[in-house]
């Protein structure tokens, strides 16, 4: 495989895995809000 | 950009199933169990949200902990069978990318924990982690035969914080937790040891069996499984569990010690001649993970 086509290849994967993760992270910030403004926590 | 041949992976950017690899998914399942044990078995639970938040960060904690070792270990890692094919020493993965990922996960996971539950939970995490990474990785294991003995308390963290993630504070049955698993490692980590200890004598990791030859690993072996059997069935006679959990801890602590006499009874120093120690290296997972499957079923059927 050529060094070009794997530098992107893996910088494709890598962008999409933090994407998805950035996005789980901001709806775990959303519901952790929610619960935290409830009662005793 | 022009076409090169592809001769030096490590120059890359780094695969997303290294970076997974570097975090020990097979160690966490463990982590992440016996913490989610601990957290169900508090007498308060915290919101689903907080409780999985809470679970998370300690397994992100287990994996900051297994990426720091990697960069840290990467020239042993090389030496020995069983670690050769892990990304650093495999060369598909640069260390900077490594420490980077690690110390990032540590404070991420660190961070969250003292946001979503409480900051004392967050402490012990930091703890926990500066334990395992400092104390048990760049000290004592290099160092000293006892680096499985003292370094066990990095692995019996989890149930603890699980706890006082939930609570917010410390009480009998999550130290007795903690004691279990730090009495427990041992007897695990020197059963695994004994058969793969000619990896361990080639890297120059004083394990027990390359300083104290074998006869007396496995003279360890059994002497510390009775004190982690006592610990396992303490918190039914001190009343903090009931009789399900007591009848199962002493049945299974039972066949543990079990095992670890057959372990005694061997004479043999082939590793291919070590079926007990691989049948009890296999029986202390199976061990820990039952015992405290046990321990919520129990504590939730007396609510």
């Amino acid at each position: 495989m050529k060094l070009e086509e794997e530098v992107v290849r893996r910088q494709r994967s890598r962008a999409l895995i933090t994407a998805l993760l950035l996005g789980a992270f901001v709806v775990l910030m959303f519901f952790i809000t929610i619960a935290k403004t409830g009662k005793n926590w | 950009m022009p076409a090169i041949e592809l001769t030096n992976p490590a120059a890359l950017p780094a695969d997303w199933r290294d970076l997974l690899a570097l975090t020990k998914p097979r160690v966490m399942s463990l982590v992440v169990f016996t913490a989610l044990c601990g957290l169900l078995a508090a007498p308060s639970l915290p919101p689903p949200v907080l409780g999985f938040t809470a679970i998370l960060c300690i397994a992100l904690g287990a994996g900051a902990c297994g990426a720091l070792n990697q960069w840290y270990e990467a020239d042993i890692d090389a030496k020995m069978r069983r670690t050769a094919g892990r990304p650093l020493p495999a060369g598909r993965m640069d260390r900077q990318s490594a420490l980077h990922f690690g110390v990032g996960l540590a404070f991420f996971s660190v961070l969250l924990m003292g946001l979503a539950t409480n900051w004392f939970a967050a402490a012990l995490l930091t703890a926990s982690i500066l334990f395992y990474v400092l104390i048990y990785t760049v000290w004592l294991k290099p160092r000293t035969a006892q680096n499985i003995v003292i370094g066990g308390a990095a692995g019996a963290f989890p149930p603890l914080i699980g706890w006082v993630a939930a609570t917010g504070h410390v009480s009998a049955l999550p130290l007795l937790l903690f004691a279990i698993i730090f009495l427990w490692t041992p007897p695990h980590f020197w059963a695994l040891s004994l058969f793969v200890r000619s990896d361990y004598a080639a890297a120059g990791i004083p394990m027990l069996p390359v300083v104290a030859g074998v006869p007396s690993t496995r003279r360890q072996i059994f002497l510390y499984s009775l004190p982690m059997a006592a610990a396992a069935v303490a918190p039914w006679l001190l009343g903090l569990t009931g009789a399900i959990y007591g009848a199962s801890a002493a049945v299974l602590s039972a066949v543990f010690v079990l095992l670890a006499a057959r372990v005694l009874a061997n004479r043999a120093t082939e590793p291919a001649r070590m079926a007990p120690e691989k049948k009890l290296f296999a029986y202390s997972v199976f061990y820990l993970f039952a015992l405290f499957a046990v321990l919520v079923a129990d504590r939730w059927l007396a609510a």
